[in-house]
Order: C-alpha cells, then structure tokens, then sequence
C-alpha cells in the first residue's frame, strides 16, 4: 500500500482532561455500567423485598408461646400444614379459583386487544385509556360494585325477576366461588389488556401477509402465526394475573363467603385475630412455592405447545 | 399480446379516498416473463402489485391471471405468492419450517415434505441451513428464504416487492444475477418492483415505467434506454442531455430541428409524426456524445464549445461542455481508452460530435 504517515496531531496548548480512574472504570465494564444504573432500584428492591422474605422464612420456623415467640428452628409448622386438611384445601381451592380467573380474563381480554391493536388506526391511545378506565377507581370500590350487581336484591336478580325470567333471587349469585371469580376477572382486566395489546402491536403485519399469502385463510393465520407471536403477551398477562389472585384476600372476604374463602383469608387471619404469625408465614411460603412451581410448569409447556404449533 | 398474455390489467384503477394512486392502468404480460414495474416512490407501482397479490382490491378494472378473472379471488387462493420487501420471515419458525409453510395445505408426507424443503435449499444455495432461525440469517440469506419460501409452491406468478432494496450493493448485483438465473431455471413469471433503473435494465425483459399512477412507458430495457418517449422517462433512466427545439422540417423518416446550442440538426422520426413549427425537445445519452479537439471534416453532426469542467471516474470520464446558447452544460461521457485525445486536465475549445441515430426527439405530451 502507500507508505503515508499521518502527521502527529497533538495540538500544543490544549490541554486535554484526563479521565478519572472511576469513569475509566466504569466506561471500561458494560455489566459495571449496568450494575451501577440499577444500582438505586436493587438497593430499593433488596431491603423492601428480600428482608421481609427473610424475616418470614426465619419465622416459619418459630413457634408461638402465648406472645412471644420460641425461637427454636422447628419444621413443626410445615408438618402442620401437611397434615391438617383444611390448609390443603383451601391452597387448592384458591389455586383452582385464580387459575379460572386467569383464564377467563386472558380469553375474554384477548378479542378486546386484538381489536384495538389491528382495526383501530386513529387515536389507540385512546381506546386503551377507555379501556382501563374502570381501573382508576379503587379496588374496594370495584368489589363492592359488583357485590351491588350480584347481590340478592343486587341489579342481576332484580333485572331477572322484572323482566319475568324468575321468581325468587338466585342465591348463588353473590358468597360463592363464582362470584369471586367474576369479579376478580373483571378486577384485573387492565392488568391482561395492556400486556396482550403490546405483544399484539408489536407484530409486523407484513408477517400476516405473508401467512395469507402462502395460503392460510383468517383462522389458520391466527393460529399459525398471531397467536404463537402474541404467546409472549399472553404468558405475562397470565402471570401478571395469576401471581396477584391466588393470595388475594380482600375479594374472597368481600363476596366469597364461606364456601368462597381462599388461602390469603387464612393467612391474613393468621397474622390478624388467630395470632399465629409463625403459621401465617409458613402458608405464606408454601403459597409462594405453589405459585413459583405452577408458574415454571405454565412457561415451560406454553413454550413446548408453541414449539409443537409451529 | 393479448391473446397470449398470462396477466391482463384492464384499466385498473385505485382511489384511496381522494387519492388516486393507479389511474385507468392496462399492462399485458407474457408467460415466463420477467417484467418490472419502475418508478419513483409513490407512483403506484407497489399499489399495483398489492393488488395482484390480492392484499388491496381495484376501485375499478379488472385483473385477470391464467384467464381467471381475480376480483372474486381471496388473496390466499391466488395463484400468486409475493417476496415481501423486508422478507417477512416468520421469526418463530426455523428455515426449514418458513420454507414449508405454505405447503401444509398440498397434505405431503413428511419425507415428501422434507424432500421438497432440501431441494429448495439446494436452489438458492443454501443447503444445510434448515435448523437456523430466522433470527441467524444475514440479509442476503432472508432475502433467499423468502424466494425459496414462495417459489416451493409453483406459483403460476411470483411478485417482488424491491427484494434487493435492502442489501448493500455488492451482495445486490450479485442476487441480481442469480435471481435472473433462477427465474430462467423455473420458468414463472416475476412481476418485480424496484425504484432503481439500472436493476430494471439488468433483470427484466419488459419494463413498465410508472409515475403518479399511470404507465408513461412500456417498453423493452433497449427500447426505454435508447428511445423514451417522453422527458420523464429519459430523465428517470440514465442522464440524458435535453435540448429545447423547433421541428423545422418533415422528410419521411427524418424530421429536422433547430435545436438550441446545437443549430439546425436531423433526427430519426421514428414513427411519430411531426408539425412544422411544434416545440419539442432534443434528447442525447452523454455517452453518445464524442469529444474532439479538431474540428471532424462533416460539419453537419457536430458543433464547437468550451470544455468547463472534467471529472475522472476510473472506467470512463465525465466532461462538461458550455456550448453558445445553452444554460447548461452538456454532459460527455467518454471511456478511458488508451490515446484518448482528451484528457481531464485539458481546458478550452473542444468539438463536441454525435451521429444522427443517437438523436431522441420528445414531444411534450
């Protein structure tokens, strides 16, 4: 090539600005960079989440004398819990509960997503605000307004018996497991659309030309190449559901009713007019391992389903 | 043609709203053609081939494809399948099940199915990538995948939508080529649409260039390179010299101009009629053009001017001349031939020189 030199071009006169050896450092390791900007988050996140953890771990395996606690470690909590029905019980109630929930609001959320992200083409922002407009009053309000639709002489049953479709109040409208169940589906709505609009806007519609163009009518489409790209939007609408629900206690307490109470009623009792802290934490943990092993077994067979779709 | 053609558009048209993006198009293409639509974005020509592909529906006209009339015809019954402009690959599906796809409606078996997938991947060379996501593959491969992808299920017409728009130029002249080997090789019509010129050239057999909805020309690459009829087209395709001009006479097969900078000039007539005394406009290729430092014996297809500015560009030069008369000046492109008598460095008087056949008259129209 060419024996070219280039000339040294350092200026007398300027004085460069050495760098520091901390910004040397950090603009030396990406992971540093990025641990040093989450670093006011994880602190936050470590002592408001992980202390309290680990102040329920330890204390579930406590045992309460009168009150005070013995703080002998002992696994008698969790064979407690084992071996009397009723926590069983109502661990699987609650999960079943949720799960129905869950699945419900993902369904019936899923249409209201689909629609807003590929047949409206002006103002979708504003379409999702509407949407989540139920959602900016409280959540005790919500409940209580559907205990006012469901109740005995609630908007349903006095609708039903005006119009002549019966004569006495269904009674298992409201203190029924149906009836936590509804209003939790439609309690977390908003936190199912979001996620499934995003997911579903976010597909390239070139992709569902494609799919038409090899040959696939509406519905193959759909299942070929929509729902497989919107699986992501669904999992975390799932979780996001799903997590929350099962330890609810405030919904259950509201408009369950006995046959309608779940595990997060029994523990708040725990930790409330029982005075079992210990136990409390230990269902608490329970619940958790319950949620996290549902969870891992969901993510991985909805990623084995859309391996075997496609 | 029209007997034979194998894709008619009849006076198409397309509103969107008030925009009308296709006015009142008729184009005819023949079987195992490779024909292009050229244009500059928003002429329509994508319009176009939506529209054949299906994915939008003609305000007004008909298509007809293999002599069915396609109005009826959802997109996903059409004998068509399309190479979308940025590939479209299913990103959840590896390559071997991205070429595949289509092929779920034929029911093969599976040792047929993968059969037919290998043997794809052989034709566009790339065999042994059937495991790789999508999301592993550079462009020029995507762009590979997507042919392969349409071309597995024999459609009767392939549409391209600017397939090579995206990849850097090496890599583009290089798929050019093998997109022209395949389409021989298979044997489908292409319909391609590509805003860049010298593509259209390189590719196809015919060439429809399009501007504001409406076809200005059809017409062979030759045929659109060395007689467009009319400004826009010989402005679009390549660099062309014009020249304002007067018809100052008719004589059969020649029409003589007075032309300005270059005086009183002959030009084939090529079939068109002239009026004497009609404006029109005179129209040489720069290549066309020779550059001398003597005046050549016949004074007749030549005429004296002063060399302003030279640039040199390795293959050939590019000389700019100011003749009297003229605003701009004339542009000359001369290949960098051993013993060329003038060089980039040279300033001054030159002779500028054409034959008569390099001529192009443009009426107004």
């Amino acid at each position: 090539m060419s024996d070219q030199t280039l000339p040294e071009t350092e200026a007398p006169g300027i004085r460069q600005a050495r760098p520091g050896r901390l910004t040397s450092l950090l603009h030396g390791s990406e992971t540093l960079r990025g641990l040093s900007l989450l670093s006011p988050t994880l602190l936050f996140m470590s002592i408001m989440i992980l202390l309290p953890f680990a102040i329920l771990l330890v204390m579930s395996f406590w045992t309460p004398v009168g009150f005070e606690f013995d703080t002998t470690p002992t696994l008698n909590n969790y064979r407690e819990a084992m071996e009397r029905p009723i926590y069983g019980a109502l661990l699987e109630r609650s999960l079943r509960m949720s799960g129905i929930a869950t699945v419900a609001t993902v369904i019936l959320c899923y249409p209201m997503a689909y629609y807003v992200a590929f047949h409206v083409h002006r103002n979708k922002m504003m379409w999702i605000v509407l949407m989540t407009l139920p959602f900016w009053t409280s959540y005790l309000l919500r409940v209580f307004a559907w205990k006012v639709v469901l109740g005995y002489e609630g908007v349903i049953n006095s609708a039903l018996i005006s119009v002549g479709v019966i004569e006495k109040p269904l009674e298992f409208l409201l203190y029924s497991q149906s009836a936590v169940i509804i209003t939790l589906a439609h309690a977390w709505a908003a936190f199912a659309i979001l996620p499934l609009y995003v997911s579903l806007e976010k597909i390239d519609r070139s992709l569902l030309e494609a799919a038409t163009d090899l040959g696939d009518g509406p519905v193959m489409r759909f299942l070929r190449v929509t729902l497989p790209l919107s699986l992501p939007g669904v999992i975390s609408a799932s979780l996001l559901i799903f997590i929350p629900t099962t330890g609810d206690y405030i919904t259950p307490a509201l408009l369950g009713g006995p046959d309608g109470a779940m595990i997060g009623n029994l523990i708040q009792k725990q930790f409330g007019p029982i005075n079992d802290w210990p136990m409390g934490a230990t269902l608490s943990i329970i619940l958790m391992l319950a949620i996290a092993f549902i969870c891992a077994v969901f993510i991985l067979l909805t990623l084995f389903v859309r391996k075997r779709i496609s | 043609m029209t007997e034979d053609a194998f894709i008619s558009i009849r006076k198409v048209d397309k509103h969107f709203g008030k925009v009308q993006a296709i006015d009142s198009v008729s184009i005819e293409i023949g079987h195992g053609e490779f024909f292009s639509l050229l244009g500059s974005s928003g002429c329509g020509k994508t319009t176009l081939l939506r529209m054949l592909a299906g994915f939008e529906a003609p305000t007004g006209g008909e298509i007809f494809i293999d002599g069915q009339p396609m109005s009826d015809v959802p997109p996903h019954m059409r004998p068509v399948n399309m190479v979308f402009q940025n590939y479209a690959i299913f990103p959840h599906l590896n390559v071997r099940d991205n070429i595949a796809y289509g092929l779920r409606k034929q029911r093969l078996s599976r040792n047929r199915r993968h059969d037919l997938v290998e043997e794809m991947l052989e034709l566009i060379k790339l065999p042994g990538f059937g495991d790789r996501r999508a999301n592993e593959l550079s462009g020029g491969q995507r762009q590979r995948i997507a042919l392969a992808r349409a071309l597995i299920l024999r459609p009767k017409v392939l549409l391209l939508d600017e397939p090579l728009g995206a990849l850097d130029k090496q890599l583009r002249e290089q798929m050019q080529l093998e997109l022209r080997a395949l389409q021989r090789t298979v044997g489908i019509t292409f319909v391609f649409v590509t805003h860049d010129q010298e593509e259209a050239l390189t590719l196809s057999d015919r060439i429809a260039v399009m501007s504001q909805g409406r076809v200005l020309q059809l017409d062979t690459p030759s045929g659109l390179y060395e007689t467009p009829h009319n400004r826009e087209v010989a402005s679009f395709i390549g660099t062309m010299n014009f020249f304002d001009a007067k018809v100052s006479g008719v004589n059969g097969a020649r029409v003589e101009v007075e032309a300005a900078g270059l005086g009183r000039i002959n030009a084939p007539a090529r079939d068109r009629r002239y009026v004497e005394g009609e404006s029109v406009q005179i129209a040489i290729r720069p290549e066309k053009l020779e550059l001398t430092a003597d005046a050549p014996l016949d004074s007749g297809i030549s005429v004296q001017g002063s060399l302003e500015n030279a640039a040199y560009l390795g293959e050939r030069s590019h000389f700019f001349v100011k003749l009297d008369g003229l605003d701009q000046p004339v542009a000359v492109s001369a290949q960098n031939r051993e013993g060329a008598t003038i060089g980039t460095d040279a300033t001054g008087p030159v002779w500028l020189n054409w034959s008569e056949a390099s001529v192009v008259v443009l009426t107004s129209d």
